[in-house]
């Protein structure tokens, strides 16, 4: 019998040489000609274990890592094609804890199937949703999207099936579904994730998507940054054409709806979701003023569901298991699961799917198992570049859109950075500024400006030249930001720059003050 | 930005590509990255090109081109070395991994070697901030950078 082993071809596992692991391995299994296949599958998000691989027996997967190509032979004597014993065995992943605490709902698949193979897919109850909707009348489908309270996970939480509704109510010649993979936010990884080891979920969340609103065409627009998800996306798309999910006919159905794949070109600012329509378009990726929503004039003035890759990729469980199953997880508004990604200097840098409600601290401290230096931990950023930096002090903070709201801070795509006690917040601040006055589309004037004042005021600050007018200016400034810009990008800069102002003050105080009253 | 006519060579090699993406909807952004993987860059020459073809006016083009951070106006060196400059890749370091890249190279950010083995850019974000700090060299991505990887990567751009 053949012997699957397999190598995750996720960028992660690249970036820590997982080809170089699998090229080893193909050497080996020719060399002892033993009767075996690589599959590269996506990772299961255990990155300080990456490259994991893993063997299928008769017992199950049993798992092996992190693996250097150099450890490659010894693997082999051990004899870890049928699961022998070796210094890097993990025995079965599910048993990891970090795998084992989740709910894999979105994430179900990521890691253990082949990435571009549709029986694969299937065989673990793939296109179950798409198969039920096809059965459905498209208000149906709405309602049971919206009924899972499903919320958008690019990081605003606006209901997925309102959006959905106001398609779905919108009469037009051609609708469209936009994919939004524009995931510019340091610590996030999701969509990355989803794309190159579960491409067909995203799929089949954009075909029920097209069936529910009578969209016929899709589009994914997936950031340049992120060229393996890019080519895993484009083979999987061809595959599920040929399969018949695609096409003139959707499973069989009287309706057709096609995919096409849409590389980004380095702006953060087109992760915005009008940007992004304007990107598509051909045009500059500047934000467009609301109303119009997109919903009802988005791409080229069409009705449009513009989603995030993770909100998409969460409908196919929910057309399969049911509304109640979904919103069944979860506390509060904040129903099902998020894919927390936790990184930066943390011990367990990785993704971790879980119902909403876990606190900052039991995901820092207990998950991520605190910095990998062995430092204290002094900050969490959540939310990317535009989210707020936590102290100590907020670790009891749930995972819940609105309880985060109500500490001033946001979820956002969910990502989480970590910071050792060497980190300098005012460094940082001056950072969100910065990065706000690269990226800002130009537009509005408080973020265009604003980002640009702010870097020079930070500056004046960190030189010691008067200090507390200067920072009652940068609280100022952040205001004029936070109510005056168009978009998230000037309107959530404030939230990193103000929360490490009002967190960690004593890193704004100029050294010759510091030193002085030491 | 050249006032000249394309040249006859540019303008073949250009409009072949255009014609490929053409048809599509929203058919500009892939035709600027046609053209830059033609060319290396997207050559100001082009501009007008595109323009003509696509009904639109120079400025729109340009418009276009200049707003985003991939399209280059200028070849880029033998290689090109991405460094993520993001807060998941600060935590661990990026800051003074990328001192010491730019030291060993001899160049900054934006700039190309003297002897044009390797152009230094900045990226925000390669997603691979759970194996942080990150770069990617012509494409392949390379993570935990440390001091030993540096050492291989100044190597290969100047081999």
């Amino acid at each position: 019998m053949t012997v699957t082993i397999y190598v995750p071809g996720d960028s992660g596992a690249l970036a820590l040489g997982a080809d170089k692991v699998a090229k080893a391995i193909e050497a080996e299994i020719l060399a002892h000609g033993i009767d075996a296949r690589i599959v590269r599958n996506g990772s299961r998000g255990l990155y300080w274990l990456e490259p994991m691989v893993e063997v299928a027996t008769d017992a199950g997967r049993v798992a092996y890592g992190p693996v250097s190509a150099k450890d490659v032979p010894s693997l082999f004597e051990a004899g870890f094609v049928t699961g022998g014993q070796h210094k890097l065995s993990l025995g079965d992943p599910e048993k990891i804890p970090f795998l084992a605490k989740q709910t894999r709902l979105t994430f179900a698949r990521c890691g253990i199937t082949d990435p571009v193979s549709l029986e694969d897919y299937e065989a673990h109850g793939g296109l179950t949703g798409l198969k039920n909707a096809v059965k459905m009348i498209p208000a149906d489908i709405v309602k049971q999207v919206t009924d899972s309270g499903l919320r958008g996970r690019g990081g605003a939480g606006f209901p997925t099936g309102i959006k959905w509704k106001t398609v779905h109510d919108t009469a037009a010649e051609q609708k469209y579904i936009v994919c939004n993979a524009d995931e510019g936010d340091s610590a996030t990884f999701a969509d990355r994730m989803i794309m190159e080891g579960d491409p067909f979920v995203l799929i089949e969340g954009m075909a029920i998507a097209g069936l529910a609103t009578g969209a016929t065409k899709g589009f994914v627009y997936i950031r340049s940054e992120y060229p393996h998800a890019i080519a895993v996306m484009s083979k999987a798309v061809e595959v599920a054409r040929s399969a018949g999910v695609l096409g003139k006919s959707v499973l069989g159905s009287s309706q057709g709806f096609d995919i096409e794949i849409r590389s980004g070109a380095g702006a953060y600012v087109c992760g915005e979701e009008t940007s992004l329509l304007n990107s598509l378009e051909g045009k500059r990726g500047v934000v467009r003023a609301k109303p119009p929503l997109p919903a009802i004039q988005g791409l080229f003035g069409k009705p449009t569901v513009i989603n995030n890759v993770i909100s998409l990729a969460s409908v196919p469980i929910i057309m399969d298991k049911g509304a109640e199953y979904y919103r069944d997880f979860g506390m509060g508004r904040s129903r099902g699961t998020i894919p927390i990604q936790i990184a930066g200097n943390t011990k367990h840098g990785g993704l971790f799917e879980v119902a909403f409600g876990l606190t900052l601290g039991e995901i820092v401290d207990e998950i991520g198992g605190g910095t990998v230096t062995g430092r204290p931990v002094k900050a969490v950023q959540v939310g990317g570049p535009l989210g707020a930096y936590f102290p100590r002090a907020l670790f009891d903070t749930p995972f819940d859109y609105e309880e985060f709201a109500k500490r001033d801070g946001l979820i956002g795509h969910a990502g989480i950075t970590v910071f050792d006690d060497s980190a300098d917040m005012l460094k940082m601040a001056r950072f969100a500024m910065e990065f706000c006055a690269i990226e800002s589309c130009g537009k509005c004037t408080p973020c265009r400006i604003g980002s640009t004042r702010g870097v020079e005021t930070l500056d004046k600050v960190a030189g010691g030249i008067e200090p507390e007018k200067n920072l009652a200016l940068v609280t100022d400034l952040c205001n004029t930001m936070k109510f005056g810009s168009l978009c998230a990008l000037g309107g959530f800069t404030p939230y990193p720059v103000m929360s490490a102002l009002t967190h960690f003050p004593e890193d704004f105080r100029p050294v010759a003050v510091a030193q002085a009253a030491e | 930005m050249s006032l000249q006519p394309a040249s006859t060579d540019i303008a073949t090699r250009a409009q072949s590509v255009i014609d490929e993406f053409k048809g599509l909807e929203g058919p500009l952004l892939p035709i600027l990255h046609g053209l830059q993987e033609e060319f290396g860059y997207v050559p100001s020459e082009t501009v007008p090109v595109i323009a003509d073809a696509l009904n639109l006016s120079r400025a729109e083009v340009h418009g276009v081109v200049t707003f985003y951070h991939d399209y280059r106006n200028h070849p880029a060196g033998r290689h090109v070395l991405k460094l993520c400059r993001a807060e998941a890749c600060q935590s661990m370091g990026a800051d003074a991994i990328a001192a010491q890249i730019s030291q060993a190279l001899g160049i900054g950010f934006h700039e190309t070697a003297k002897d044009n083995s390797v152009t230094l850019e900045p990226v925000f974000c390669l997603g691979l901030c759970a194996c942080a700090p990150a770069a990617m060299l012509d494409g392949e991505v390379i993570g935990r950078l440390d001091a030993d990887k540096v050492e291989e990567i100044v190597a290969e751009v100047r081999s």
